[in-house]
């Protein structure tokens, strides 16, 4: 996508510094069942937070709390310096409009064409027809399937809908993108190819981002490349450096095991945490 | 089916009684506030009402038909075949064409809203929706409920009216009745009451089959199997609600009108 132009104006109306994403003590259980427990953390505005952890850990539950699909047993979450605990779900519509989210299996409209479903918003948004179809077409050139316009979801492959999935989240240029797992159950190199968008799209547009993943190799391939704009390629960060900008979030069955930057994980004392790197 | 305490189970329908009420409440209120989706209303119209034509025109023909005969036998002992035409008049119109009408639209439709819904739920398109900043139940279930009760209306209406032509082709071929003589008695055997009761238990049938369809499909929990599950429910559920609602309307009009 192209660099942000006026990338919603709500967006300019927080403080710069404040943190985009806010967890405070938060727990929820389902079914008498403890899922989340204690988790606090915060997400500043520009960053990209890998959360890692094993399967079943609560890290979906996570991203669906962030974006208020859920709400919380106890705790509070404040995303862009708004209290979404307790916030109606009229309200909610109108935050998540600066929100982004790729779900773990796409979750594209299966009757709606590949325009349709990443123009969706815009159309909610009774955006004309001309111009939605122009950024349409932006988008599923940033994520390079553009020639896939016409079709529909059942005729893409895994990959393909994941691509549109998150051509559909950035359409709308959001402040913060969630990605539940945008990799998992695909091959290795279109993983690959998913983990390269989402590093373009950090590097352009610079946008906030919670990503789940279970493979480490994305979440390193991550950390230590970048974007080249004038390339249009992924490449390593020059010596070997890391991107200070990119954080982990490790859960461990509901709680926090790790919350800090890529050096202090891989450098990190924790017997689990060493053996789960390992 | 796991056993649980008949608390804990009190618990789960109360709680079932309370969603459905709420989902129902919000279905309702929804067309009065923006925004409204008449797209969706129309499209669901076509499915709906179109396309439930078919069964509700055999369905409707073939009562009738067999009524007559059914009739016409009785009603030949007491020398009083002539009647044929009032008793399936009287019979398609108050009761036989809105209670057949509403349950093979609910065999259609409540299983077809359960199951579409139900698809979405499993497979997180609707959490897709309100993360894009739609109410699912704005854009899923008001246009369901309204485009289904606004349809059952007229399709209670073509099935009586193919029901008597059905109990005029009977009396007319197999009785050797008079055409005349039974549209005639049928004509007069209806009287404003009647016609009353028949068109009022569509609206709360059409109400019922959209509401027990979308609760089940928007509730449906546990992949392919819960989807399974939920259309089954819907059938069964929807069903029963109509027949039970029917009692209830049938009763009521009867204080109202007299007959």
């Amino acid at each position: 996508m192209p660099e942000k132009t006026s990338s919603s104006a709500a967006s300019q109306d927080t403080d710069s510094s404040e943190p985009v994403v806010v967890f405070d003590d938060v727990s929820i259980k389902f079914d008498l069942k403890p899922v989340l427990q204690d988790i606090s953390f915060t997400v500043r505005r520009g960053e990209t937070r890998i959360i890692l952890g094993p399967a079943g850990g609560g890290k979906s539950v996570l991203m669906k709390l962030a974006n208020g699909l859920i709400q919380p047993d106890s705790g509070r979450i404040r995303i862009f310096g708004n209290d979404i605990t307790e916030m109606p779900e009229r309200d909610l519509f109108k935050l998540r409009a600066r929100i982004g989210m790729v779900f773990q299996e796409s979750a594209l409209f299966d009757s709606l064409s590949v325009e349709d479903n990443v123009a969706y918003r815009l159309h909610e948004d009774h955006v004309p027809e001309a111009e939605a179809h122009e950024r349409v077409i932006e988008a599923l050139r940033f994520v390079e399937l553009e020639n896939t316009i016409s079709k529909f979801p059942p005729e893409l492959s895994g990959g393909m809908r994941r691509r549109v999935s998150i051509a559909r989240a950035i359409v709308s240029n959001p402040d913060l993108i969630l990605y539940d797992s945008p990799t998992g159950g695909l091959d290795p190199i279109t993983s690959t190819t998913i983990v390269e968008l989402v590093i373009k799209q950090r590097d352009v547009s610079h946008t906030t981002a919670l990503m789940i993943t279970h493979r480490l190799q994305d979440a390193f391939l991550l950390a230590r490349n970048r974007f080249n704009p004038e390339t249009g390629k992924v490449e390593p960060l020059p010596d070997g450096s890391i991107d200070d900008s990119t954080k982990f979030l490790v859960l461990n069955e509901g709680r926090i095991v790790f919350d800090g930057t890529t050096e202090e994980l891989v450098h990190s004392d924790d017997p689990w945490l060493k053996d789960y790197l390992s | 089916m796991p056993l649980v305490s008949p608390e804990v189970f009190a618990k789960q329908k109360l709680a079932a009684i309370q969603e459905y009420s709420i989902l129902s409440w919000h279905a309702i209120a929804n067309l009065f506030s923006l925004p409204r989706y008449w797209a969706d209303i129309y499209t669901q119209m076509d499915s709906i009402g179109v396309g439930s034509m078919p069964i509700v025109v055999l369905t409707g023909f073939f009562t009738g038909c067999v009524l007559a005969l059914q009739s016409a036998t009785s009603l030949q002992e007491f020398g009083s075949v002539s009647l044929t035409g009032n008793l399936v008049a009287l019979s398609m119109v108050k009761e036989l064409g809105p209670v057949l009408t509403g349950l093979m639209v609910s065999g259609r439709n409540a299983s077809g809203m359960a199951s579409e819904l139900g698809s979405m739920k499993v497979t997180e398109q609707i959490d897709a929706m309100r993360a894009l900043g739609t109410d699912p139940i704005r854009k899923l279930v008001t246009p369901r409920l309204y485009a289904t009760v606004f349809m059952l209306f007229f399709l209670t209406i073509v099935a009586d009216a193919v029901g008597i032509a059905g109990g005029a082709l009977v009396s007319v071929t197999l009785m050797g009745l008079n055409a005349s003589s039974y549209f005639n008695n049928s004509y007069r055997a209806l009287v404003y009451g009647d016609i009353a009761q028949g068109l009022t238990k569509p609206l709360f049938s059409g109400f019922i089959i959209a509401t027990v369809g979308c609760y089940f499909g928007i509730t449906t929990t546990g992949g392919t199997q819960g989807v399974g599950k939920s259309t089954t429910q819907a059938v069964v559920v929807s069903s029963v609600f109509i027949i039970i609602v029917d009692f209830i309307v049938s009763r009521a009009m009867i204080g109202i009108f007299g007959r």
